[in-house]
């Protein structure tokens, strides 16, 4: 067995060792809280399949977590560990609602429009923190961090003083124009038009991360810095490219999730798809092919998580529980390593007797 | 009354120093991490799970002490699994310190739920908070008195911690070995000290800290647990221990002033500027101090460059 | 009479990346004895000695101190067994002071502080009594070399070392101070302690030495007592056959100044510059060899000249480009190739596939491998076949990550890349060094070969065989400057060289400044 294989073999059986063990403890958790289980568990696992809505309900909430684990993927592919897909995603949200209540344009433009001005306006959001750290080597994740406070704050405050609906008690915006609005493409749910552009992201970016020099220079810039200067290339200005761009695609993403899943800007606070976008991006080792299923994955389990809280005594936030200890687990490099090692021994005392 | 009015009155001073002790509490935290070489991005989510921790101990102990012991338990615990996966399973410690992040924000909301049913705070708790101190003498003095007098016993634990930590940090065996396995791993390594054990040390010794900075919100600055209360002061601390160039005293100052703003904030409110600005208010002053300190640093570290020129071509 | 106070039997060592250092080595040292550990760079000697003091586990083999099996699972096992080590880079923290890095681990307290008096008290009296006194409260950052060497071997005695491991100790140190070390030590073995000494410098092990076990290719080639044999059959065991001095190689065939470098200064920390106007050039068709004791200014003039580094006054002129800091992608395009000597965190991208790092510095430049930013993997795989041939690189293929790959063959990735560019000027900075025997004849051989097609190369190295091999010209450094310049190499050798890399001697300013240029 070569290197490569064994590397292959340890990544699969760590991946199934982190989903067995998340459904153990969802499993756990609900056995040891729960006055009826069976109900509860089986709502969790099975729920999710159990009519053509709820089916979508998983590819519906797969879609923003595809555009914020892509823009993590960028961002991790370099080297960088700017927390700002939350804060992009939120103010390309509020960047999509803008162009969908006050531009009054025809269908396909509007839209396009208001993704393309989401998508600007993660970007600027994404530049500020890379940008501080490129002038003054300020620390991109305690100021991305502070940067998602403030968008969530200035998002709430244009809403609250410049969009709001004079009519609802609660904060809420004005309808945006129809004209705006995704397609729902399969009829029956609310699946939309925004998996279709999520699934095109992931191939893009892909193509780009693997095909593309601008690609292969953040692969060297993020695996090795040093190196890559030595080679000529001005790692900073790609740390900070890569950054924007991953701002762009979590701006889209907040764009995508609003013009096809709503009709009014009711969030009072930022829905965290960002955070979510991490867990999402480790589980698909930072590869945007394996982006949309990693997304599906973590989608089920809210879903689930959702139904079981409508149909049982246990509350959704199992799933955030849940995601902490994935995180923990994908990131935990030295996991398995033991068995790794062992197989290279192996191999290299096969071959040393050769 | 104006807004300076209120800035210049005892009562500021007063709230300043109260939205200033959890910083202090998880920045000293912060302090011993990063001198051991570790950055702890899981304050935010120690303090939270310690906050809710502290009120439902209390509340099913029926006693403060229960509650304390059942947080210090709580940080313990999460410091523990930070460290665990840091140190021995090698995760990055920003990838390990938003697991602990996103773990707390969930298990707070479901722990809250089951204890209470719902999911907002912990009013129908009876739950026990920390009592205010007057000090005898001084709380006669006036405005002195009311500057020092009569604040919560864990404010002024909180600034006695200043000069323990810096006493651990720089006169005891564990602060000696605790430096300088920040600075050269390798040197305690070779003299036959395990550089993990006293990571780990370092960060459960920050995992207390924080745990009692997370208390203090939810058992003293308020009476009650509040969903995502921390509202990243533990990241805030984080900035104050990078500010403060992780030397106790330093951080002490910057705490103090990003608690200035915060208690800013609050006097703000009285004007008629949107509420949402006056929220970012904390926020901006922490990307505001990082940013020049930074420039400060980078400025600083070009000059010694230019001097170092100068001085050869001098002697040339 | 023998008394062996440890011995290490059947030691076998892989490394996670699969490669084997140790191959079955015995090693055995008696007590009260100074025992040399030779043999070439990447022989495994670090590796053996990281075993028997607890920072490596061996993956098979045993050790025995003082006739009793040990297992030594860590350095706190292996000075509790009175096994002691000085690294090669010094383990010591450099903000605390000489008192507080000799008592880390094991402070007194008094209260609840540290016994801060008594620690101090005791660091002064150990220091008189070895002869090896140091301020107990100098902050270690201001120490010199030796004195940093000094605190090192104090550390390890109070710690009640009798067993000393000293990996290297001369490479950093002057002639003054390596003279003080070895009386230092020959103190200690007469007061009963036993050492062993890790060194491929033969007059030292000579002038110190009681016994020698040679590694090579992580296996034992034998242990003699040294008054028994000759240097020559020593080398030949080093080397595995007769030292190879000439490379043969057709007369120089100078041409244009490719490379000039005027009056060029690199500051430091203190007010010694570490480079001190510096002047030379360099030819088309020609290799210049820069000899000298490592921390000569060696790695700040390659800095400084591949863009790597700052200088703070002067001109480094390559071909007609002036060379500044940080402009390296100019540097590149006008043809310079450098070899670095840190080869695992400059000259690769570990966890990158060996045809990855071989296109590394092509990917920039749009005429390579792409169209419209779009690499032509087709193209790539080609080129990376055809390197992997041309350069008899050891790997499965080139997707495989470069870290599996050993020393010599990345060693050997790095060329194929730096030299496929065609480049005018090649800096090769330790190009050999920690190469297996066949890679490092090949890399010998292709400098020579590129010289012939009339590129300059700079060859810095602190193999004195390879540098009166290659070189045409060669320059010494000593102490940021030039203490000697061989316009010709005929009738120079490694003694020459020595003396004038240790400063006892120097030529003539003005003499160097003529051949330098």
């Amino acid at each position: 067995m070569n290197t490569k294989s064994i590397n292959r073999l340890i990544d699969s059986a760590k991946l199934l060792l982190v989903v067995v063990i998340a459904c153990l403890l969802v499993s756990l958790i609900i056995l040891s809280v729960s006055e009826e289980p069976g109900v509860a568990i089986s709502s969790f696992f099975l729920g999710p399949f159990t009519s053509l809505r709820r089916i979508g309900n998983i590819f519906e909430g797969a879609v923003p977590l595809i555009f914020t684990a892509l823009a993590v993927t960028l961002i991790f592919r370099a080297g960088q560990f700017s927390m700002i897909s939350e804060g992009s995603f939120f103010i390309g949200i509020t960047g999509a609602m803008m162009v969908g209540i006050a531009l009054p344009l025809p269908p396909v433009v509007h839209p396009a429009v208001a993704l393309l001005t989401a998508g600007i306006f993660g970007a600027i959001a994404a530049a500020i923190p890379a940008l501080l750290k490129l002038k003054w080597q300020a620390s991109e994740v305690v100021t991305s961090i502070m940067l998602n406070y403030i968008i969530q704050f200035f998002a709430l405050y244009l809403v609250n003083y410049h969009f709001r609906e004079p009519e609802a008690s609660s904060l809420a915006s004005l309808k945006i124009a129809e004209s705006a609005e995704l397609p729902c493409i399969i009829p029956g749910t609310k699946v939309h038009l925004g998996l279709i552009i999520a699934l095109v992201c992931c191939a893009v970016l892909w193509f780009y991360i693997f095909k593309t020099r601008q690609g292969f220079r953040i692969r060297l810039v993020g695996d090795n810095a040093r190196f890559s200067s030595y080679v000529g290339i001005k790692s900073a200005l790609v740390m900070v490219g890569a950054q924007i761009l991953a701002g762009f695609v979590a701006g889209l993403g907040g764009g995508v999730e609003f013009l096809g899943m709503y009709t009014r800007f009711k969030w009072t606070s930022s829905p965290g798809y960002g955070w979510t976008g991490i867990a999402v991006a480790l589980l698909a080792r930072r590869n945007p092919i394996l982006v949309p299923f990693a997304a599906l994955f973590i989608a089920y389990l809210e879903v689930g998580s959702g139904i079981m809280a409508r149909s049982s005594d246990v509350s959704a936030e199992v799933v955030d529980i849940i995601q902490g200890v994935i995180m923990l687990m994908i990131a935990a490099d030295a996991l398995l390593q033991g068995w790794k090692q062992r197989l290279i021994v192996h191999s290299a005392t096969e071959g040393g007797k050769a | 009354m104006s807004v300076l009015e209120q800035i210049f009155s005892a009562e500021f001073v007063a709230m300043w120093l109260r939205v200033a002790t959890p910083l202090l509490f998880a920045s000293l935290g912060a302090v011993i991490c990063e001198k051991s070489g570790v950055v702890n991005l899981g304050l935010e989510g120690i303090m939270l799970c310690s906050a809710l921790a502290g009120v439902v101990g209390s509340a099913y102990t029926e006693s403060l002490l229960g509650g304390f012991l059942c947080g210090i338990a709580t940080g313990l615990i999460l410091s523990a699994v930070f460290a665990y996966f840091h140190l021995v399973m090698k995760a990055n410690s920003v990838l390990c310190g938003t697991a602990i992040n996103t773990f707390a924000s969930g298990f707070t909301i479901f722990i809250l739920e089951i204890c209470t049913g719902e999911k907002g705070n912990s009013s129908s708790l009876r739950s026990f908070s920390f009592g205010t101190l007057d000090i005898p003498l001084i709380k006669d003095i006036p405005v002195i008195g009311e500057i020092l007098s009569g604040h919560n016993v864990l404010t002024y634990v909180a600034f006695v911690m200043v000069a323990v930590i810096w006493y651990m940090l720089y006169k005891t065996p564990l602060g000696l070995r605790i430096r300088a396995v920040g600075e050269n791993e390798n040197a305690i390594n070779s003299v036959g000290i395990s550089v993990n054990k006293t990571r780990f040390i370092a960060i459960l010794l920050c995992g207390v800290l924080t745990s009692i900075g997370g208390m203090y919100l939810s058992m003293g600055y308020l009476n009650m647990f509040v969903r995502d209360m921390v509202a990243g002061r533990g990241f805030i601390s984080l900035a104050a221990n990078a500010m403060g160039q992780c030397s106790p005293i330093g951080t002490m100052c910057s705490a103090l002033i990003f608690a200035f703003f915060d208690g800013i904030s609050n006097i703000l409110q009285l004007l008629r500027i949107p509420s949402e600005f006056v929220q970012m208010v904390p926020y901006a002053a922490t990307i505001a101090g990082l940013v020049i300190y930074s420039i400060q640093k980078t400025e600083s570290e070009k000059r010694k460059r230019r001097m170092l020129g100068k001085k050869v071509a001098n002697n040339a | 009479m023998s008394n062996p106070a440890l011995s290490m039997k059947n030691i076998t060592k892989v490394y996670p990346n699969g490669v084997v250092a140790n191959r079955d080595i015995t090693f055995e040292v008696n007590t009260g004895e100074i025992h040399a550990l030779s043999g070439e760079n990447g022989a495994g000697k670090t590796t053996l000695m990281k075993i028997l003091f607890g920072e490596e586990k061996p993956t098979s083999g045993s050790i025995q101190i003082g006739g009793k099996e040990a297992d030594i699972k860590n350095p706190q096992d292996a000075l509790r067994m009175g096994i002691g080590m000085v690294h090669q880079h010094f383990m010591l923290v450099p903000s605390l002071t000489v008192t507080e890095n000799v008592i880390l681990g094991i402070e007194k307290r008094k209260g609840l502080g540290i016994d801060y008096k008594s620690a101090e008290e005791l660091v002064g009296e150990m220091g008189r009594k070895y002869n090896m006194y140091l301020d107990p409260r100098a902050k270690v950052k201001d120490l010199s070399v030796g004195q940093k060497q000094k605190l090192e071997i104090l550390k390890i005695l109070i710690r009640g070392a009798k067993i000393l491991i000293l990996d290297e100790p001369t490479a950093v140190l002057t002639p003054q101070e390596t003279g003080e070390l070895f009386s230092e030590l020959k103190n200690l073995r007469s007061q009963g302690f036993t050492i062993i000494f890790i060194s491929h410098k033969l007059d030292e092990i000579r002038e110190l030495c009681d016994r020698i076990t040679i590694i090579r290719h992580g296996e034992t080639k034998g242990v003699f007592t040294l008054d028994d044999i000759t240097d020559e059959k020593l080398s030949q065991r080093m080397i595995g056959r007769d030292v190879q001095l000439t490379i043969d190689k057709p007369e120089c065939k100078r041409g244009e100044t490719i490379l000039s470098v005027k009056e060029v200064t690199v500051s430091g920390d203190g007010e010694k510059p570490l480079l001190d106007k510096i002047s030379f050039s360099l030819h088309s068709g020609e290799i210049l060899g820069i000899a000298g004791v490592e921390g000569n200014g060696q790695s700040q003039l390659v800095d400084a000249i591949t863009g790597m580094g700052p200088y703070d006054g002067g001109e480094i002129r390559f071909c007609d480009l002036i060379i500044k800091q940080g402009e390296i992608r100019k540097i590149r395009q006008s043809g310079m190739g450098y070899i670095p000597e840190d080869r695992m965190t400059l000259g690769i991208s570990p966890s990158l596939s060996v045809t990855e790092n071989m296109i590394a510095d092509k990917i920039n430049e749009s005429r390579f491998f792409s169209r419209a930013g779009i690499v032509k993997s087709k193209d790539i795989d080609d080129f990376s076949k055809k390197m992997i041939g041309d350069y008899a690189i050891l790997c499965q293929n080139g997707e495989v990550e470069i870290s599996s790959l050993s020393g010599g063959n990345i060693q050997k990735v790095v060329l194929a890349r730096e030299l496929s560019s065609s480049p005018k000027l090649i800096i090769a900075n330790q190009p050999t060094r920690g190469v297996d025997v066949g890679a490092t004849e090949f890399i010998r051989r292709k400098l020579v070969s590129l010289r012939e097609e009339g590129c300059a190369v700079l060859l810095v190295s602190s193999d004195l065989n390879e540098l009166i091999g290659l070189s045409d010209r060669l320059l010494v450094m000593y102490g940021g400057k030039f203490s000697a310049c061989f316009k010709s190499l005929s009738g120079v050798d490694g003694q020459i060289l020595g003396r004038y890399m240790l400063g006892l001697d120097h030529q003539d300013e003005s003499e160097i400044s003529r051949s330098a240029m």
